[in-house]
């Protein structure tokens, strides 16, 4: 734990993330105003004591808006990273296991070709073929995550593979499958939080990118992305209605990045030992 | 020595920059609108948009509209009624040619007219048509029309432009080289950019001042407000972002001119689709908006509130935003009686503008207040005319319909929002042949009332039409009449 906070860039990601997170939980039971009621006489006011953020184009509160932008944007990139791990993890686990064989092969030109598209285009693509909604971004965005996932697991284990203690696994009888699960993956764990942690940041930006040009959670859904765009025309009218939503995709994703560096620092032993 | 060079050659520049300077006025002008037109067939669609690019401009009819609204001579430069009102002779101008340099005569006419009143002809706005018996060429510049009855808005319909003149030789090829008989000519669409246009030197009229006009397209209101301030465009007609206005007005660079139109904005309801086939659920939802929250909200409060299909400027309109006033209470209670104490489920689908899109969002809201949920989709034009328009997949849409005095739309049962009354179908017909203008007035106004009381649709207010553009511009048109950008007296000045 001392480990932990010591970090110098994990406290300050630490603390991030947790307010923002904490901003989307509490959204789930209580906001200060709902955002789906307008109050078009009092929009566009500046920041006061009843709203702190001040009030949008529509009157609606945009603290209430960031809570609520802030579950958009994190359930959306959680559950990318998630489909991103449940694929990726078990296609590099096996990759890894049977190196060279024809399986490896199809797993990991597949991955290329994933690789070779632009990600945002292909996201733009599939809403706008399926339509611009968030249950779409996230599968769009979940796929790209695919491939992360499978190349690092990948990687990791087959320089796990040649360890000894696996090989004393093998001589003592146990299948590929399983010792990919009992003995790689806890030991590419480490790795995949850490890499989880930016690609849950890199999520957040992805909606956040796909909902500033519509493609995103449509309205009421409220999400940060959307609100920068609409605000756009509006910025030298009243500057608040861009800043807030701005400055909550800066700091999540800031939060997030210096979250996974710390992490890294302190789940790896090996830089651990060479800092301190 | 270096710099005595250096002095001359300073010297020449300024001279150079200074004769540039002293050369005539701009000849060019860059137009921007924030829709392209999906072909550049006016005779063959409802988009606006062609007309905005291309009425009078390229384009020309037997009359025109000026831009106060009124029914000026276009091609034909006068005109005979027969006592009855039944036959039209029309005298056209002599030597008027065509971009390709054919003659246009009386033929012409005949063609046009034909091919727009035909049984296969795909005008958007064939009731305009609907009158004509006959068209007789009698002489080359004089062309003589039967009407089956007497229409007093005869003059009227010739200025749309769904009755500008085409020619037959050029026909096929319209929908992307029209060639008409205006001011400018055709000159080259880059799809999704721009359209150019370029003086026509045989113009059979006042020669336009410009030599080259370029139609910008920019759906973005962001980018449209951009390319104003960067002076990208010369001028921006239909100003999407209404919150910007106040900028310009303070910036001595830009001119805004902030017009009326004939743009009723409605939120449209598919007549013939559940719920919506039940008046009381139309009117619950028509007592379910509060109009001036879109004006404020949407528009930042441009524009006039209405309470049935008719502008607000024409002498003949009635105000009846009575029938339709903000009432939620009354609304619930209606959609009880209705048989919905809960509400119900329905799509909302939105074109591009920000009209429909903002107010689409303070709509949704409204009727979330009264137990309406509605889902919103946000489409393009072209997919809004696939679905909404042609389609009738919808439950309900926000448009602004910008054709002047078109509350013939409810007479045609085949409508996008589906209206099939017979009663107002027959109160249009008389309306259509009725020549006093007394009794007229006093039909539309029965029409304007009918409408409204049967909650057709929410109707909710009159777009204005904001133009900004360069101080320097004078001639652009302040009010929309028409959807048009009639260039062809538009010039720079110093």
């Amino acid at each position: 734990m001392k480990i932990f906070l010591h970090n110098r860039s994990m406290l300050p990601g630490l603390v991030l993330t947790l307010i923002f997170t904490g901003a989307a939980i509490v959204s789930l039971v209580w906001v200060p105003y709902d955002t789906t009621v307008l109050n078009i006489a009092e929009r566009m006011k500046s920041p006061s004591l009843q709203h702190p953020f001040g009030t949008d184009q529509f009157g609606r509160d945009i603290l209430s808006m960031i809570m609520v932008g802030a579950r958009t944007s994190i359930a959306v990139a959680l559950v990318a990273v998630g489909i991103g791990m449940l694929a990726g993890v078990p296609l590099g686990l096996a990759a890894a296991a049977r190196k060279g064989s024809l399986l490896d092969e199809v797993i990991m030109r597949m991955n290329d070709l994933v690789f070779a598209f632009p990600s945002l285009l292909i996201a733009v693509m599939i809403t706008a073929v399926f339509g611009a909604s968030a249950l779409n971004a996230i599968i769009a965005i979940g796929i790209f995550n695919i491939p992360v996932f499978a190349r690092l697991t990948r990687g990791a284990a087959l320089t796990l593979w040649s360890r000894e203690y696996i090989m004393a696994a093998r001589v003592a009888g146990k299948g590929p499958a399983r010792i990919s699960v009992e003995h790689i993956l806890p030991n590419v764990t480490n790795l995949l939080i850490v890499q989880g942690t930016i690609q849950f940041s890199l999520g957040i930006l992805a909606e956040a990118g796909l909902s500033y040009v519509g493609l995103g959670a449509q309205p009421p859904t409220a999400s940060w992305g959307r609100m920068l765009a609409d605000s756009q025309t509006m910025i030298s009218l009243a500057p608040h209605l861009a800043l807030f939503p701005g400055l909550a995709i800066l700091l999540t994703v800031l939060g997030l990045n210096l979250m996974g560096d710390g992490l890294r620092d302190v789940l790896d032993p090996k830089l651990r030992r060479s800092r301190s | 020595m270096r710099l005595k060079l250096f002095g001359n050659g300073l010297i020449s520049a300024l001279a150079l920059a200074a004769s540039i300077g002293i050369a005539e006025a701009k000849t060019d002008i860059i137009v921007a609108m924030q829709l392209e037109p999906p072909h550049l067939d006016p005779t063959s669609a409802a988009a606006g948009a062609i007309d905005s690019v291309l009425y009078s401009n390229v384009f020309e009819g037997l009359t025109r509209f000026g831009p106060d609204g009124s029914v000026n001579p276009g091609l034909a430069k006068s005109w005979t009624i027969s006592e009855d009102g039944k036959t039209y002779t029309f005298n056209l101008h002599d030597g008027v040619k065509f971009h390709d340099g054919t003659d246009m005569t009386a033929e012409d006419v005949k063609f046009s007219l034909d091919r727009a009143r035909g049984d296969d002809s795909a005008n958007a706005q064939k009731a305009l048509f609907a009158g004509i018996e006959s068209v007789e060429v009698i002489d080359p510049v004089t062309v003589k029309v039967t009407l089956s009855e007497a229409n007093s808005n005869f003059l009227f319909n010739m200025a749309w432009g769904d009755a500008v003149i085409v020619a037959p030789e050029t026909i096929a090829d319209i929908k992307t080289n029209p060639v008409g008989t205006g001011a400018f000519k055709f000159s080259d669409w880059v799809q999704g950019d721009k359209i150019d246009l370029e003086k026509n030197p045989d113009y059979w009229g006042t020669p336009a001042q410009l030599d080259n006009v370029t139609f910008k397209f920019i759906s973005d209101p962001t980018a449209a407000f951009a390319a104003v301030m960067a002076e990208d465009v010369n001028a921006f007609v239909g100003f999407p972002a209404p919150e910007n206005l106040p900028q310009f007005e303070a910036d001595p660079r830009f001119q805004v001119l902030v017009g009326s139109t004939e743009g009723e904005t409605i939120l449209a309801m598919n007549n013939k689709l559940e719920p919506f086939d039940n008046i009381k659920v139309r009117e619950a939802v028509a007592h379910a908006i509060d109009r001036q929250a879109i004006i404020d909200g949407a528009m930042f409060g441009y524009g006039t509130p209405i309470g049935t299909h008719f502008a607000p400027h024409n002498p003949d309109y009635v105000d009846l935003t009575g029938l339709s006033q903000y009432d939620p209470e009354r609304s619930k209670a209606l959609l009880a009686e209705a048989g919905f104490p809960d509400g119900f489920e329905t799509t909302l689908k939105l074109p591009p503008p920000s009209y429909a899109r903002r107010g689409g969002e303070i709509i949704a809201s409204q009727l979330r207040a009264v137990g309406i949920e509605t889902e919103i989709t946000n489409l393009e034009w072209a997919q809004w005319l696939e679905q909404v328009f042609r389609g009738k997949d919808y439950g309900l849409t926000i448009v602004s319909h910008t054709e002047p005095m078109d509350i013939g739309i409810y007479a045609r049962p085949d409508y996008y929002f589906q209206y099939d009354n017979p009663a107002f179908q027959e109160l249009f017909a008389a309306i259509t042949s009725e020549n006093d203008p007394e009794k007229r007035s006093e039909l539309l106004k029965q029409a304007e009332e009918m409408i409204a009381k049967d909650y057709v649709n929410a109707y909710l207010f009159q777009l204005a039409f904001p133009t900004v553009a360069d101080a320097r511009i004078k001639g652009l048109w302040k009010n929309q009449p028409t959807q048009a950008t009639d260039l062809t007296a538009v010039v720079w000045e110093d």
